[in-house]
């Protein structure tokens, strides 16, 4: 689990003990059903995946004794479920207390404390009597005692280990001479094998362990760091034990769980069921295979139902956070856009107020306006996620593919704790990830290629995320080749996506590879060009109101940019008006507005109006005329010009009739009912409660053109 | 619509409920069960570069709902709209749009039985918009297949004039 990034494990731990409050929840009820016989196979399944959830988890976050204890649980259920324990009343309530001490334990470990020692050891006696022991392995006695290890500073223990691999081992995984290394590390070691189980070479399965070994260990590390060795194969795949040969007896209490065994005097007498877990050693009828009758083995007052004192009965984890379904979220967003509108259309219906004649209205409005767009902040905050969660994804794949294309590549990554709708967080998953495949796979160069160009031969990959005006900016960059237009307008010409002899800028060239069905990889490679690329990546960004841009420099690199707003549903946009019709102009857009003189504003054969500004040439375009508005102002000196500026970075000028002020608004789909409007980005009700469109500058820069074009 | 229908089958058997309205004179019919609300004209938001029987979008309690001139649809010109002039909101394929015609007539019940083909028409009306001809006191309505009538509008494809 070694990340290029250093990831913050809080984080993570967070979510995993929200994880925990839900599965102990689920368990519980699952468990209630169960108690009351009402249950069936399924939710004995449901309760043994909450707690094989739980265990999982908190093995990542090394919770070692909640993995024991979940551990222990967890092969109880498996013996239910499998049919090998049976499911009592008793049990039953077994069960009930056991998901409590498995809370109880989650809890201790979210509060980074620990319990007793003993903390619910009644119950995991009985939990483990539940599943049974194993008959005793007879110990191999052929071999000879290791000699005890001779220099010894006062604070070395030595232990004896005895390792008696089961016969499968092997398949799990496990491999005996990577334990016995990690057991080298800790100290002093002598390591005696016993062979006398191996069979003939015929007959032997080489996936079989027959191997048993004893260790001699001489050691400064307590008696945890050696359990922690065996952690994984201790119990059903092998036996395990340890003793301490030269400590004195009983000097091991409230260390953990008394693993594995209890005073070496104990232990030589009889055989401790290989994992141990259980502190019931005292109890001989526990190792008669698979009985249910627990009660045996235990205390006695643990044999009733009665709760032990320190269980919390129900108790759920307590977490700073809850889940909401997202409808609720979603109505709730609703309800804002609407008050968003109300107040908006309160403001207007006072707008003849003076505050000289109405000074408490006036006031009152204002308030109003403050909170509701503190309202709504703070519930787009409650959808908001940080892109973390997108980019998390990233260094894993950037790995992953740099060595399955031999090529070299660093991430890095800045800005993961911006934060942005989630709708668009989860939209934003498969195109990025085809970005930074298309980095690598077409970007990127192989290290050979990189070096005769005078590069490092390990190429960089940025992914970098911020928020700027109202927007969030997701940037992917590389230091590879750039795009080749040779190639690109020649496969554009051979699509027939651009006409020959056809004058392309090179940023329309590069914008090409967005065209449907483009894509310039000779051949498919199962890392990226399938053809459905780059057109998929674009449709899916402007799904969420966003935008990508290409900027490349041949040799140098490429930059792909993501333009998206930070919330689907609120903007603040600058309401206009066009002949008799208002429209909205999304404030981002805007640049500036000016009224110009007739030496600003010329009509240039072939090429349109355009504007000059500060010794700047830019198109200007009508929006009557984009959208046949009857009733609009045709003379540009005479209405306003809004210059804009599109998410390409390029600006035009927008005749427009006047401006009417600026203000927040809630964005309608206009296709929930209809269908998209070309130049139309969404819809919103003003004021007045008439429907006002919200303009798509870019798309509208395009409209211009074509009729430009048409003329 | 799809799950308002059943129980009105099982109370009227065969027969079913229409609400008639009238363009010019004409006089049409579109199954009740469609039909979510009845309100007077009201000023629309017009949508740039689309035909003329679309004539924008009102806001209905917060929903953007399209407004369709069933004349204009009928190539019989557009609707010079007034607040006399009414709006039949109806649900189509899990949409809601509004459709401006003259007047609301009446509410008929009609056995399924009296339902007749429609014959090859010398109109103007394009047949297929049509499930049949039925006679109410001596006039005739014709019943109206909405999903026929909108289908083309309301699934996405190029947009009219781009």
């Amino acid at each position: 689990m070694t990340d290029d990034q250093g990831y913050d494990l809080s984080q993570f731990k967070a979510t995993y003990f929200e994880e925990c409050a839900e599965l102990l929840a689920t368990a519980e009820e699952t468990i209630a059903r169960l108690q009351d016989g009402q249950g069936n196979d399924e939710d004995l399944n449901a309760v043994f995946r909450c707690v094989h959830s739980i265990k999982g988890g908190a093995g990542a976050f090394a919770f070692d004794d909640l993995v024991h204890f979940a551990h222990v649980f967890e092969t109880a259920l498996d013996h239910l479920r499998s049919g090998r324990a049976e499911l009592t009343p008793h049990v039953a309530d077994l069960m009930v207390r056991g998901n409590d001490i498995l809370g109880d334990f989650v809890r201790a470990s979210q509060a980074e404390s620990s319990l007793p020692a003993d903390h619910g050891a009644d119950i995991l006696a009985q939990l483990s009597a539940l599943t049974g022991a194993k008959p005793p392995v007879a110990p191999a006695a052929a071999q000879a005692a290791p000699s005890t290890p001779a220099p010894k500073a006062p604070s070395f223990t030595t232990y004896r280990i005895r390792f008696l691999p089961g016969p499968d081992m092997l398949r799990t995984g496990n491999d005996p001479l990577m334990m016995f290394r990690e057991l080298a590390g800790l100290g002093e070691l002598e390591v005696v094998a016993d062979i006398t189980a191996l069979p003939a070479l015929t007959e032997m399965d080489a996936l079989r362990s027959y191997l048993s070994w004893t260790c001699t260990l001489t050691t400064d590390k307590d008696r945890s760091a050696v359990d922690e060795v065996f952690e994984f194969v201790s119990g059903e795949t092998a036996q395990v034990e340890i003793e301490e040969l030269d400590s004195l007896p009983g000097d091991e209490e409230g260390e953990g769980w008394g693993l594995f065994a209890p005073p070496p005097s104990a232990n030589a007498a009889k055989d401790e069921e290989g994992d141990g877990w259980g502190l019931f050693g005292d109890a001989p009828g526990n190792n008669a295979v698979a009985t249910p009758a627990i009660p045996a083995a235990a205390p006695p007052k643990a044999a009733t139902a009665a709760p032990t004192p320190t269980a919390t009965q129900g108790g759920a984890v307590h977490t700073a956070s809850i889940r909401v379904d997202l409808d609720k979220i979603d109505r709730l967003v609703n309800m804002v856009g609407e008050l968003v509108i109300t107040q908006a259309m309160l403001g207007q219906q006072a707008s003849g107020f003076t505050v000289e004649s109405h000074p408490e209205l006036i006031q009152g409005l204002q308030e109003l306006s403050h909170h509701t767009r503190e309202l709504q902040e703070s519930v787009m905050a409650i959808r908001a996620q940080p892109v973390k969660a997108l980019f998390s994804k990233a260094p894993r794949l950037v790995r992953d593919l740099s060595s399955k294309l031999n090529k070299q590549a660093r991430l890095v990554m800045s800005g993961e704790n911006t934060e942005v709708d989630k709708t668009v967080i989860e939209q934003l998953s498969d195109p990025l990830t085809h970005l930074i495949r298309n980095a690598l796979d077409h970007g990127i160069e192989t290290p050979e290629e990189r070096v005769a160009v005078g590069k490092p031969a390990e190429g960089t990959i940025h992914l970098a995320a911020e928020h700027r005006s109202g927007r969030i900016f997701i940037e992917i960059e590389d230091d590879g080749r750039g795009i080749n237009r040779e190639r690109v307008l020649a496969k554009a010409m051979e699509k027939g996506l651009v006409e020959p002899g056809q004058q392309l800028t090179d940023e329309q060239v590069d914008m090409l590879i967005f065209a449907p069905g483009f894509s310039t990889a000779s051949e498919v490679s199962d890392v990226s060009g399938r053809g459905v690329g780059m057109d998929v990546v674009r449709k899916n960004i402007q799904d969420v109101g966003g935008r990508v841009v290409v900027q490349s420099t041949p040799g140098a690199g490429s930059r792909f940019i993501l333009s998206l707003p930070l919330t689907l549903a609120v903007m603040d946009g600058m309401l206009i008006q066009v002949g008799g019709q208002r429209y909205v102009l999304p404030l981002t857009n805007i640049v500036e507005s000016l009224r110009p003189t007739p030496q600003q504003a010329r009509s240039l054969v072939d090429v349109g109006n355009v504007l000059t500004i500060r010794g700047e040439y830019i198109n200007l375009m009508a929006l009557h005329a984009i959208f046949g508005i009857p009733g609009a102002i045709t003379d540009p000196t005479k209405g306003l010009v809004v210059i804009v500026e599109t998410e390409g970075g390029e600006r035009v000028g927008l005749l427009v009739d006047e401006l009417l002020g600026q203000q927040q608004v809630v964005i309608k789909s206009l296709d929930s009912n209809f269908r998209p409007i070309h130049g139309i980005s969404a819809a919103t009700i003003l004021g007045d409660g008439r429907v006002a469109l919200i303009l798509d500058v870019s798309a509208l820069r395009q409209m211009g053109a074509l009729a430009t074009a048409a003329q | 619509m799809q799950n308002a229908a059943p129980p009105a089958e099982t109370q009227t058997g065969s027969s079913r409920q229409f609400i008639s309205f009238t363009i010019g004179d004409e006089e049409y019919g579109v199954d009740i069960m469609a039909i979510r609300e009845i309100k007077g004209w009201a000023p629309t938001t017009e949508l740039p570069n689309t035909p003329e029987y679309m004539r924008g979008v009102i806001n209905l309690r917060g929903a953007i709902v399209p407004i369709f001139d069933l004349r204009a649809r009928f190539s019989g010109g557009q609707t010079q709209a007034s607040a006399r002039h009414v709006i039949i909101v109806v649900s189509v394929h899990d949409r809601v749009i509004g459709i401006l015609v003259d007047a609301v007539a009446d509410i008929i019940t009609i056995t399924t039985a009296d339902i007749q083909p429609v014959p090859e028409l010398d109109h103007h009306v394009h047949s297929g918009f049509l499930t049949g001809l039925v006679t109410v006191d001596g006039r005739m309505v014709a019943l109206l297949d909405l999903h026929q009538l909108f289908d083309s509008e309301l699934i996405a494809d190029a947009t009219a004039a781009a």
